[in-house]
């Protein structure tokens, strides 16, 4: 049961979405009035740009908008395993160097471990907290790291997470992370000086981004489309109501026959 | 920089740019001669794309020289590149021939609009064949389909219904266009990438619920694009109450795009690795395709508007289209693609004879066809002779494609469908003669709105008569479009890893 509670929850964004989308899709079916039509319309398109957008989201990311850093890999991963093993690799190593003397040898092994388990795990496995985590984005990157994000675009932000929750045993690294996030107000703040620090910052996942930024102007232009029709079509009917159409076009087409049937009905 | 190399984005970049200045033109003759120019050139690169993938092979094309699966890719192989000429040699038929149609049904205040709309519709279909990107089909689609839209709309003037027609089209399509994009999410969340060479190695051995629900709503959202049978319900008055010219266009390009799209999903994208191919082509295409072509032929047979019977043999025609591909063999699948070729030619060639009796009579009643054998004797053969091309008698494309339909049919064990295909064709014959009784054998109106027709204008007749020259052509002639056409399936079956 709690299980199930715990699956619900997790994935809340998705409830929102579907909820949204079938809202849509049911004022476009039960609404007679092309405008309401349109507006479900849009309801429907923007529960989309809602999933689109979940899929995106890191635990503990921040907008993919650049802010300092050395963000090579970041900014390469945004294609997950597409960018091939070459950068899996590579990232985490990156992360490591730069972490310099405070990272033992073994540490060393642990990252390349992770990596490891991350080429074999199942891509589509959801940990329910890792949307909680979202929620409450203002955190130091060390406590975002607790809960592992693992959206199925494996990218080089997670990887650097994955990285972070092995570098996390060594004690010295652990202070120094903790103390980044007494004065850690601002999120920006705590990520700029976690930046310097693993000189790579947590991006949520820019493609789905930039993929719903067309979509939206997909979807503006529709409504747009949209409700010039129903302009149109009040200035050629007087009407926007469907029912109302449906008759006066059965008048046109077939002139009184409508009249007479219904004089007939009545 | 050298042009050939950059041969293969022409055809999306020259419509698109040439749609805005389109607008910047004076009124009159001048956006057509530049539409025309445009859509001619268009046609140009697209033959020599085909020339070029015939000889050497699959032309990849990287967007910005950004490397295929993060960059967009534009992928033509032998399948794309016929469509892509297909798509452009309607358009340049049919830019040519719009003037003077489009002069009378479209509000002359409109008409640069008129040719900016279509320019940029082109785009949209020109798009959605070239490219390698899965989420670029959307934006594609939903550019040529926006403009459909907006064309379907300045039917207007003759009949205020087209209004109402756009509007349930753009709902119906816009609904359809966002399960595409749902399906494309889950597909993205399910691999990572949305290149389409790039999704098949990916979903290889992946069939969680997840990608089958992609599966789904990527066959729905195109299905309602592309009029299967039970999703079809937008095309009728679509087709019927646009400006003559659009039905002409969007008949023999934009439903046949939609349809190589689905082929590229199922065969290129998902693969037969992939269990829900197949089940959805026996449980799903198989059926729908046959109930399609049947019903869908029934219906044209009572239809008292000719362009509206059209358009529901179009959606019959589709089921031809979807049955050939459900059998999931290079017979099958040779099938599909030459028909998705001739019938483009077939619908095109009677659209555009009856856009030039609507032109003469005002008209697209099956009333206003009586006697045009004596008035409009050019325009009456062009009709009978592409009439003759869709119910597949020897020496017309309609002919080779049931042909290949049938062959493959019997190969794949579907007997029962090929009895299906000749009834369905018979039931074409039926309403294809229902019209040509009233054109030949009835004694023309002496009075009435009808009685003053005379004999389209050459500028109508010259492009009508070269499509159904194509019809007559490549029905004599099947080199080129049986043998493009299988080594099309042959490649595409290889990707998606042969018979299930």
């Amino acid at each position: 049961m709690d299980g199930w509670i715990d699956f619900a929850l997790g994935r809340y964004n998705y409830w929102i979405a579907i909820i949204l989308m079938m809202t849509g899709l049911y004022i476009v079916y039960e609404r007679g009035n092309l405008v309401k039509k349109v507006v479900g319309l849009n309801l429907f398109q923007t529960s989309v740009f809602i999933f689109y957008i979940t899929i995106g989201k890191i635990a503990g990311g921040t907008a993919p908008i650049y802010i300092g850093g050395e963000l090579e890999h970041g900014e390469s991963g945004g294609e997950g395993e597409a960018a091939g093993e070459g950068a899996l690799h590579e990232a985490p190593a990156d992360s490591a160097n730069t972490l310099g003397d405070a990272v033992s040898p073994d540490v060393n092994d642990k990252i390349d471990n992770t990596t490891q388990s991350l080429h074999g795990k199942i891509i589509n496995d959801f940990p329910a907290n890792d949307l909680k985590a979202g929620l409450e984005s203002i955190k130091p990157p060390a406590d975002a790291s607790a809960s592992l994000h693992t959206a199925p675009d494996i990218d080089a932000g997670k990887i650097a997470n994955d990285a972070l929750a092995a570098i996390e045993k060594p004690p010295a690294l652990a202070l120094d992370l903790s103390d980044t996030s007494l004065h850690g107000d601002a999120a920006a703040n705590a990520m700029g000086e976690a930046a310097h620090q693993v000189s790579e910052v947590i991006y949520s996942n820019p493609l789905p981004h930039v993929l719903i930024l067309t979509a939206i102007v997909v979807g503006v232009a529709t409504t747009a489309v949209g409700l010039a029709l129903a302009v149109r079509i009040r200035e050629a009917y007087g009407t926007i109501e469907e029912d109302e159409l449906e008759a006066l076009d059965h008048i046109a087409e077939f002139g009184e026959a409508v009249t007479v049937s219904a004089g007939a009905a009545s | 920089m050298n042009l050939a190399a950059q041969l293969a984005v022409l055809p999306v970049i020259i419509p698109l740019v040439a749609a805005p200045i389109t607008l910047l033109l004076p009124q009159g003759r001048a956006p057509h001669l530049w539409a025309t120019l445009i859509s001619w050139l268009t046609f140009a690169v697209s033959i020599a794309l085909v020339s070029m993938v015939s000889n050497a092979g699959v032309i990849s094309y990287h967007l910005g020289d950004w490397a295929p699966p993060l960059g967009i890719e534009y992928r033509i192989d032998m399948a794309n590149a016929l469509v892509l000429a297909l798509v452009s040699g309607i358009g340049a038929v049919v830019f040519a021939f719009a003037y003077r149609s489009v002069e009378r049904e479209v509000d002359p205040r409109q008409s640069t609009f008129f040719y900016c709309a279509m320019l940029i519709c082109l785009t949209g279909l020109m798009g959605v064949t070239i490219t390698g990107d899965a989420f670029n089909v959307f934006v594609f689609l939903e550019i040529s389909s926006l403009s459909t839209y907006a064309l379907i709309a300045m039917g207007a003037k003759s009949d205020r219904r087209a209004l109402t027609a756009a509007f349930n089209y753009l709902v119906m399509g816009t609904i359809g266009a966002t399960f595409f994009v749902i399906g494309i999410g889950l597909l993205y969340q399910a691999t990572g990438t949305l290149n389409m060479a790039d999704l098949h190695d990916r979903l290889a051995g992946q069939s969680n619920r997840m990608v089958e629900a992609g599966f789904a709503f990527i066959v729905v959202g195109i299905g309602l694009k592309l009029a299967m049978f039970p999703l079809h319900l937008w095309l009728p008055n679509a087709y019927t109450y646009a400006p003559s010219a659009v039905s002409a266009f969007i008949a023999a390009t934009a439903t046949k795009v939609a349809v190589y799209v689905l082929i590229r999903f199922f065969y290129s994208v998902f693969g037969f690795d992939f269990a829900f191919v197949g089940h959805a082509f026996t449980y799903v295409l198989l059926p729908l395709g046959l109930a399609g072509m049947f019903i869908a032929s029934l219906v044209a047979l009572f239809q008292d508007d000719v362009k509206r019977m059209l358009a529901y043999s179009s959606v019959a025609q589709i089921g031809y289209m979807l049955l050939g591909l459900s059998f999931a063999t290079v017979e099958g699948l040779t099938a599909s693609l030459v028909h998705i070729l001739n019938h483009a030619l077939m619908k095109g060639a009677l659209f555009m004879a009856v856009a030039c009796v609507v032109f003469r009579t005002g008209s697209h009643s099956i009333q206003a066809f009586a006697g045009l054998a004596k008035r409009m004797p050019v325009t009456t053969w062009a009709f009978i002779l592409s009439g003759l091309s869709l119910i597949g008698v020897p020496l017309t494309v309609g002919f080779i494609s049931k042909w290949y339909l049938l062959t493959a049919a019997f190969a794949a064990g579907h007997w029962y469908a090929a009895f299906l295909i000749v009834a369905s064709s018979l039931i074409a014959m039926a309403y294809i003669g229902r019209v040509a009784e009233m054109m030949l054998l009835r004694e023309p109106p002496s009075e009435g709105p009808y009685a003053a027709a005379k004999e389209a204008p050459m500028s109508m007749l010259i492009p009508m008569w070269v499509l159904v020259a194509a019809n007559i052509y490549f029905g004599v002639r099947t080199e080129f479009t049986g043998d493009m056409a299988a080594r099309a399936a042959e490649a595409l079956m290889l990707v998606a890893g042969g018979a299930p």
